[in-house]
């Protein structure tokens, strides 16, 4: 998996989103000055010079096609098959919705814990054997600490990740099962991202999430990559993705502006609409409300992997939304669950509660009219419902019980049948 | 580390000069010769952060934006609360409370 094609790094250094200062390609991510977040930036011509659409389709099949475009060196990068997901052109739910165009990228069934993570993570740990660190962390809502988990034993680092205490007892396990460290911090995420902070500071450690942020969130850009390359070098006309810190979202608009500027698709418009589950909604409220500020809430949602009350990024993604006439929209519990049902039922892909909030919003903007049915609209599922399955327990018929006899069978079937058609009824009705 | 028990003070009616401990990040932690925790005396927020200038001159430009307010990107927690559900600035200060500032950091 690893056949890299051999690139010249292409990044130059680190600089502020706020003002100009720059910094060396350390592990660092805030401005010293104003404390604003620091971002890779890179020589484009050379990037320019080197990529080609047949040189990237003869890359791995991995989100290390898009080598030059990413903040690493290393000749071989820790590759598990992460990217590379399929992007499906939907049928029944385009149906269903109205749409004509709809595509979904499934990071749901991503290498190796099946989330978007493994893209950022695999990054983040490449760059940290880089600069010389023996010893990953993470804070995690879950999806985070399980990639890291996985990724740091792959790679031979030593691994400590941080998770809210009350979160899902799957993903705990699908954290443990690779052998890190755990700790279980009592608190809400971002009481657990202060610790970290605190413990990046003195321990000297590589945080995905803190200190190696600046190169982690550029792996999340490859959800831009793939789609372009995947539509057939095109951009979509409008995406619709979960926010939760926003630096996905800021990262999949960069991606495809970064194709449009070394040449690789033909520039266009591509409006960003953005989704939040109700009880932890700040970044939509500043929307809303037509604030250019973001002001932190406490969280209470069953969508935990995007429960974040204070979002670093929250600003830029509203910048973005805004900019691209796109819209950021909230969806309640209800509607997250009802959202499960449908993605599971119209097109056979089980998401996770964050994933979940997307459809629930992509249904509400199709209703209120903000998306075009003739539009190109892709939407991302960055996680698996496996992992989750706590939040949809209870809403879920019943098996049937019955004694193996063919008449019991049949009983049942036939009252299945006039419980389906009463149903209808009632949808009718 | 932070008592989930230590009270809020909202019914302290107290007045007068409190001792509180101050956690600075690392890239504020040059103007503190290197301490990571600081100990002021001030009864809110606001006065704590003229506190620290006078003792380390320098520290409150960075702390706070061309306005005076906090910078944005930083957060100021008084056990464990964040001062934004609390009263901002004003917020009143305790003797013994722990103070910390953080830089806001990304999702996971």
């Amino acid at each position: 998996m690893t056949q890299t094609l051999s690139y010249k790094p292409t990044f130059t250094k680190l600089v502020s989103k706020e003002g100009s200062a720059e910094y060396p390609l350390k592990a660092i991510h805030v401005c010293e000055e104003t404390f604003a977040p620091l971002e890779v930036a890179y020589d484009y011509e050379a990037i320019k010079a080197q990529v080609s659409r047949e040189k990237i389709a003869q890359g791995p099949n991995s989100i290390w096609r898009y080598k030059p475009f990413l903040p690493v060196e290393s000749e071989n990068p820790i590759d598990l098959g992460t990217g590379m997901t399929p992007l499906i052109k939907s049928n029944r739910l385009a149906r269903r919705l109205g749409l004509k165009h709809l595509y979904i990228k499934n990071d749901a069934v991503n290498m190796p814990t099946l989330s978007f993570k493994d893209r950022v993570v695999s990054v983040a740990l490449t760059r940290a054997k880089e600069l010389g660190f023996t010893t990953v962390s993470c804070a995690s809502t879950g999806n985070l600490a399980n990639s890291t988990a996985a990724i740091a034993a792959h790679a031979g680092l030593d691994c400590c990740v941080f998770i809210p205490a009350d979160l899902e007892a799957g993903k705990i396990l699908g954290t443990l099962i690779y052998n890190p460290t755990v700790m279980a911090v009592k608190g809400n995420y971002d009481q657990v991202n202060r610790l970290c902070c605190e413990i990046a500071n003195t321990y000297g450690w590589g945080f995905v999430n803190i200190n190696l942020r600046p190169y982690y969130s550029e792996g999340s850009k490859t959800l831009a990559f793939e789609v372009a390359e995947q539509l057939g070098w095109r951009l979509p006309d409008h995406i619709v993705a979960p926010l939760a810190s926003g630096s996905l979202f800021t990262k999949i608009y960069k991606g495809f502006q970064e194709f449009v500027k070394v040449g690789l698709v033909e520039d266009k418009p591509v409006r960003c609409s953005g989704a939040q589950a109700e009880g932890c909604a700040p970044i939509a409220k500043a929307f809303k409300e037509g604030r250019d500020f973001v002001a932190p809430v406490k969280p209470n949602t069953i969508a935990k992997s995007i429960a974040i009350g204070n979002p670093a990024d929250g600003i830029y993604a509203l910048e973005i939304a805004r900019k691209t006439n796109g819209y950021i929209e909230t969806a309640t519990d209800a509607e997250i669950i009802e959202g499960i049902k449908l993605l599971a039922e119209t097109e056979g892909i089980f998401t996770e509660t964050a994933g979940r909030s997307t459809i629930a919003v992509l249904k509400k903007l199709v209703e209120s009219g903000r998306i075009d049915p003739e539009e190109t609209v892709v939407v991302y599922i960055t996680g698996n419902g496996l992992k989750t399955q706590e939040a949809v327990q209870g809403y879920l018929c019943e098996p049937l019980v019955i004694e193996p006899k063919l008449e019991s069978f049949e009983r049942a079937l036939e009252r299945s049948r006039t419980l389906e058609r009463l149903e209808w009824q009632q949808v009718i009705v | 580390m932070f008592s989930p028990f230590l009270p809020l003070s909202c019914f302290d009616l107290l007045v007068g000069k409190m001792s509180v401990k101050v956690l600075i990040p690392t890239p504020l932690q040059k103007f503190t010769q290197d301490q990571a925790v600081v100990e002021c005396d001030a009864s809110n927020i606001q006065e704590l952060i003229d506190v620290l200038e006078s003792k380390f001159p320098g520290i409150k430009s960075r702390l706070c934006d061309e306005n005076g307010n906090p910078r944005r990107f930083l957060n100021f927690y008084v056990n464990s609360e964040d001062i934004r559900f609390l009263n901002n600035t004003a917020t009143p200060l305790s003797d013994g409370d722990e103070v910390s500032i953080v830089p806001a950091v990304a999702g996971g």
